[in-house]
């Protein structure tokens, strides 16, 4: 059943944007619109390009915040949240506490 | 359009039904919506395009593109592991295997976990633990990744609990008694909540879910709007989820109030603002499904409430679609025909932030 309500609504998580988004909602309170418009302004694209995944797939490979794929070596996790606060300028609890017992 | 359509009830069961009666339904549910909430019906409009979703002779349907939302989840994770109570299919995967397999294989916007309890009480006496798999777990994650539990204020009452249990004292005539002994249980949930969410800020949390607050009535939902109210000062970085349970707050109290306003009998726009004035990141709308309706009237009702309280708040508002709510008819295995109709309806016509 959430299949279907991802397959039929959802934005695609980090296949696409919809990580990036959700954060948006979480922590700055944003509706869907605002969310989607303050990521696309940050990733220097269109709303539409946001559940694009020819897109979306480079993007997230240059800027390192985590690709859908395994690749070996490649961020994904904590290192890759590291990059998406910085990128949306956002404070993530998990990221913060990471960086204080990093120094 | 054809004549017949063929659709769902409310209980699952397949049925063609006359586009007039299809029609007629929608107009039904919106109006009876709107009366109980005091809220606007559907416009023309907008019960003209539900009736065309529902009208899809497809099997599943979809928001068009550049229209989609952000899917959270209540412990969809849990779903891969667990078993039939918990809609599961029993697959032997441990709590990080099947965040992660939900992230990366089913492409989540955001993830989450829970105790298999799904509430607050029991996780309390576990927290350490519980604490200890998030930590881990959220090493891995790059989604959002939410901690989820109910408040479910039923468990503090006997034989779950250490209070009388008020639904043997209302039956007794004893209102007073009754309203004491809830009045003394959501204090302790409140403790609880908060206690348990301070934990959880402590390794970092990035989101933590009342799921289903207010299923024991307006004392159970006073408790998780007062513990977010703490929480927003002792964890100002960890978001927090407020989901409904049902359409609107049962009076099981009757007079315990919040920002000066009676809950018992608010419905969802007015759940929303009362979750916001708490300090509530998103809340989820609850409407349950009834079984003898059928689909299309089940989600003209969800749309008429969903819509009214996404208009009335500035923070994001998703709405609950999971067995028997939100229009999604009440089986352990939801038919992905209507599934992805009220899906689509309430994205697309109710204008929702996310599901």
């Amino acid at each position: 059943m959430h299949l279907a309500h991802i397959f039929a609504s959802g934005m695609g998580g980090i296949r696409t944007s919809g990580d990036l988004v959700a954060w948006l909602q979480l922590i700055k309170k944003m509706k869907i619109a605002e969310a989607k418009q303050y990521v696309a302004e940050k990733l220097a694209v269109e709303i539409s390009d946001l559940t694009n995944e020819e897109v979306m797939r480079q993007i997230r490979q240059d800027l390192g915040i985590g690709i859908i794929t395994s690749v070996a070596g490649s961020p994904k996790g904590m290192r890759a949240k590291l990059k998406v606060a910085e990128l949306l300028d956002v404070r993530i609890n998990s990221v913060e506490l990471f960086k204080s017992d990093i120094g | 359009m054809k004549d017949k359509i063929i659709t769902r009830m409310g209980d699952g069961e397949l049925v063609s039904m006359a586009a007039e009666e299809v029609e007629e339904g929608i107009l039904a549910a919106t109006r009876e919506a709107a009366q109980r909430a005091e809220i606007a019906e559907l416009t023309a409009e907008e019960m003209e395009a539900l009736f065309d979703v529902m009208a899809d002779s497809s099997r599943a349907v979809s928001v068009r593109p550049g229209q989609e939302v952000i899917v959270t989840d209540d412990g969809c994770s849990m779903s891969f592991y667990s078993g039939q109570d918990s809609g599961g299919v029993g697959v032997s995967l441990s709590r990080m295997q099947a965040i992660l397999t939900y992230e990366r294989a089913c492409a989540a916007d955001t993830t989450s976990m829970g105790h298999s309890d799904y509430s607050f009480k029991p996780v309390k006496p576990i927290v350490n633990s519980e604490m200890n798999e998030y930590y881990t777990i959220s090493m891995m994650t790059t989604a959002p990744f939410l901690y989820g539990a109910q408040p479910n204020m039923g468990l503090y009452f006997q034989p779950d609990g250490p209070h009388q249990n008020p639904a043997d004292l209302l039956a007794g005539g004893k209102i007073k008694e009754a309203q004491e002994v809830q009045e003394a249980a959501a204090a302790q949930l409140h403790q609880d909540l908060v206690f348990v969410g301070k934990k959880l800020n402590g390794i970092g949390c990035e989101g933590l879910n009342f799921d289903t607050a207010g299923s024991a009535g307006d004392a159970d939902f006073l408790a998780a709007l007062e513990a977010i109210g703490d929480l927003r000062k002792a964890a100002p970085d960890m978001p927090i989820i407020l989901g409904g349970s049902g359409e609107f707050v049962l009076g099981m109290h009757g007079e315990v109030t919040f920002n000066g306003r009676q809950l018992a009998g608010m419905y969802p726009h007015e759940q929303a603002r009362m979750a916001e004035a708490a300090g509530a990141s998103i809340f989820g709308v609850a409407v349950g499904t009834n079984t003898n309706q059928s689909v299309a009237w089940n989600i003209a009702r969800t749309l008429t409430f969903a819509k009214a309280a996404v208009a009335a708040v500035d923070i994001p508002v998703h709405v609950n679609v999971g067995m028997g709510v939100g229009g999604v008819p009440m089986m352990e295995a939801p038919p992905i025909d209507s599934v992805t109709r009220a899906s689509k309806s309430l994205v697309q016509i109710g204008k929702a932030d996310g599901l």
